[in-house]
């Protein structure tokens, strides 16, 4: 391992301790170490280009860290996707933002970039015919393309092209990063993008929240977490044509994000975290009230779903649709939630644990990779997410007397690399923030579960009918503006 | 069967009856109020967006993400949890030391009398996301389940701008949606309205200092109303439409 720094999530590490190698040794550590790929990007380094790489070793909660330099006369490599898959998503956006070509890529296409011309793939055949969705889709969504190679109504391939969400949200982070921004990155992800940021800023600050704030961030990943799996439960109900589902479901993540509100005057948590601690309490009267209402929330989400699933109209639209094989999810490196679907059991909660998060879910998920495995994982997360709000809304009164907020008296420190990673209801939320020797941010990246889970939606259409995309869709519930950044 | 009726029955009524005098719980950060006779530099330079403007003690609403950050920082802000923030022009946005909310309400709406006459019982919207975050998208979406039932005034959201009657922008417009964008608004029938929804749509937001945006469509086109909010809540955009249409 002398060719990698071992850190660990929200440990900050020197930024010239981490190894730097040229780019052919560094291709063969990559090879070698057999670890999972979770950052693999550039910086502008004197002339030329520094690449960074993240592996992360999901059994013992380890990541290691290397880097390479690219001087300015060097402008390609040898690809590493044609070795292992899981990096194309990375090395098309490092491509991208650094012109530094990946030799042999199968499939170097854009990511964001829109001032050329998408090279769509195209079958050819007389009874092929294409549809083309978006960027503006029918429902009240975020933008994307998606292209459909079609045989009558079998989906052949579907290619997706995004990038119209593209807001330099990086680039804004050195600017002023604020927890403000943190939050309205992803907007369906506010707790874990702004936990994931503020973690980060205090390793670099070097300062530690108190029991009672880390407990309270908890409780609102965990509740963001149950608001849109249930939400998500309604949209799948929907698009089954089980309306009354949808609205059962829809009616009881109100009651879910109004609790939110409760807290943080907000139905998304905005404005709960800030870098320090947190600006709300949860007193214990407005505890019992949460527990109280999530308690009518289980009940009731039990019910809907055990009702639902009894419907044979139901089961003959999930069943089988957009399956998505385990030897694919993992080759593709699907994460999260769309990941454990498919049977690969990564969540980072419980791989990078706080001291909070000790005892692993030993309920093993029966993992079919089809629609109805994802539907049935979000109940399971639903009651696992439940249970687990319970147990820290009884801890807090232990941390009664403790500070919310711990001040915050010296800046970040500099030359140091921090890896933060939340699991947010999607997947693993990854920040990986780089300081300057003025503690400024030099870099900030910002990985979301989308980045790797768009081509395994892809690949999940694949043979079904074109009218159930929208199904497949929903199931997979991916985010545009977290990919497009 | 049996189990789905009873399932039905079970949950009754969900649906908000007085959509106009709907309560809102205290917690909600709405229209906000600021005193002049409190010492308002502890806010200086706390606001993420520039919507406090610290000398006049003024809010801009058009620009404020209701995050709190001015009203925890000292007395001199306080937020109300008074929902109903839309008008039909930018600058009333702008809420000043000695402007209560029945005020700010009172010239909030200036409509085009046409407006009233051809859409007063149904306006059908196409909604587009701009570079929207998705809490936007999401509470736009909720204002339609069974608790807001937006439908009940005539209002929807429907999936071709040709059978619009409008377009409801959502998101700072990054550049590479400003194409479709305009394209879907030159797709929909005359008369239409534009309405801008939320913070980023109406000034950028937490983006306005981006050069991945292309705002040029907002001076090429005229806009009918904006409503702010980060995001917007279901009450303040249902009754923020129907303020705009009914008589």
């Amino acid at each position: 391992m002398m060719n990698w720094i071992e850190t660990k999530n929200n440990e900050p590490i020197n930024l010239n301790e981490i190894p730097c190698l040229n780019i052919v040794d560094l291709r063969k550590e990559i090879l070698e170490i057999k670890k999972r790929v979770v950052g693999f990007f550039g910086q502008p380094f004197g002339a030329g280009v520094k690449l960074f790489v993240i592996m992360a070793d999901d059994e013992q909660g380890k990541l290691f860290v290397s880097s390479a330099y690219f001087n300015e006369n060097e402008k390609s490599y040898d690809s590493i996707t044609k070795d292992i898959p899981a990096f194309h998503m990375f090395e098309r956006e490092f491509f991208e933002e650094f012109k530094i070509k990946p030799l042999k890529h199968p499939w170097l296409k854009p990511v964001r970039n829109h001032k050329k011309e998408y090279p769509f793939f195209e079958i050819q055949g007389e009874e092929i015919h294409q549809v083309g969705v978006g960027p503006i889709h029918a429902g009240v969504i975020e933008p994307g393309h998606f292209r459909f190679m079609c045989n009558g109504e079998k989906v052949y391939d579907l290619e997706i092209r995004l990038g119209y969400q593209h807001r330099g949200v990086e680039d804004l982070f050195l600017q002023n990063p604020t927890n403000q921004l943190a939050e309205s990155v992803c907007g369906d992800s506010v707790i874990a993008y702004n936990l994931a940021y503020s973690k980060a800023m205090e390793a670099l600050l070097n300062i530690e929240v108190s029991n009672k704030a880390q407990l309270i961030r908890l409780i609102a990943l965990e509740m963001e977490r149950v608001a849109i799996h249930i939400g998500d439960l309604g949209a799948i109900a929907g698009d089954t044509a089980y309306q009354m589902g949808n609205a059962i479901f829809g009616a009881t993540r109100t009651l879910v994000i109004n609790s939110l509100l409760e807290i943080s005057g907000s139905r998304f948590g905005r404005g709960l975290i800030k870098v320090g601690g947190v600006n709300f309490d949860i007193d214990e009267k407005l505890a019992q009230n949460i527990l109280k209402t999530l308690e009518k929330v289980g009940a009731d989400v039990k019910r809907t779903t055990t009702t639902m699933l009894k419907s044979a109209t139901v089961i003959s639209r999930l069943e089988r649709t957009g399956v998505v094989s385990y030897e694919s999810a993992k080759a593709l490196g699907l994460v999260g939630m769309a990941g454990r679907a498919s049977g690969v059991e990564l969540d980072s909660r419980f791989d990078f644990p706080d001291k909070w998060f000790m005892d692993k879910d030993d309920k093993k998920f029966k993992a079919t990779g089809d629609v109805y495995s994802r539907t049935r994982l979000r109940y399971k997360e639903i009651m696992q997410s439940l249970s687990l709000i319970r147990k820290f809304m009884r801890m807090l009164p232990e941390y009664k007397n403790e500070p919310l907020l711990v001040p915050v008296n010296n800046g970040l420190y500099g030359e140091k690399f921090v890896v933060s990673i939340v699991e947010g209801w999607r997947g693993e939320v990854i920040h990986t923030a780089i300081t300057d020797n003025n503690g400024r941010l030099s870099r900030y990246k910002i990985k979301d579960p989308s980045f790797n889970n768009w081509y395994g939606l892809a690949m999940a259409v694949r043979n079904n009918g074109i009218s159930d995309f929208p199904l497949c869709n929903k199931s997979f519930n991916l985010s545009y503006c977290g990919n497009d950044l | 069967m049996l189990e789905t009726l009873k399932l039905r029955i079970y949950q009754g009524e969900q649906f908000i009856k007085d959509i106009p005098n709907a309560p809102m719980r205290s917690q909600f950060r709405g229209f906000p109020k600021i005193n002049k006779g409190v010492d308002i530099s502890p806010c200086n330079g706390v606001c993420p967006t520039g919507a406090l403007d610290v000398e006049n003690y003024s809010i801009d609403m058009g620009k404020c993400t209701f995050c709190g950050a001015c009203s925890n920082a000292c007395g001199a802000v306080e937020f109300t949890n008074n929902y109903k923030l839309a008008s039909t022009k930018r600058e009333n946005l702008i809420v000043t030391s000695d402007m209560t909310f029945e005020e700010f309400r009172k010239t909030a709406y200036e409509v085009r009398k046409e407006i009233k006459q051809v859409f007063g019982k149904s306006l059908k919207l196409r909604q587009v996301s701009a570079a929207g975050c998705n809490g936007c998208e999401m509470e736009l979406n909720a204002c339609s389940n069974v608790n807001f039932d937006m439908g009940r005034f005539g209002i929807d959201f429907v999936a071709s701008p040709r059978h619009a009657d409008g377009i409801v922008i959502t998101g700072p417009i990054s550049e590479n949606m400003a194409y479709a964008l305009e394209d879907c608004y030159k797709s929909t029938p005359d008369p239409k309205v534009v309405i801008l929804c939320g913070a980023c749509a109406i000034s950028g937001g937490v983006f306005q200092n981006s050069n991945k945006l292309n705002r040029e469509f907002l001076e090429k086109y005229p806009i009918d109303l904006y409503i702010p909010g980060c995001p917007v809540h279901p009450l303040t955009f249902i009754n923020a439409v129907v303020d705009f249409i009914k008589k």
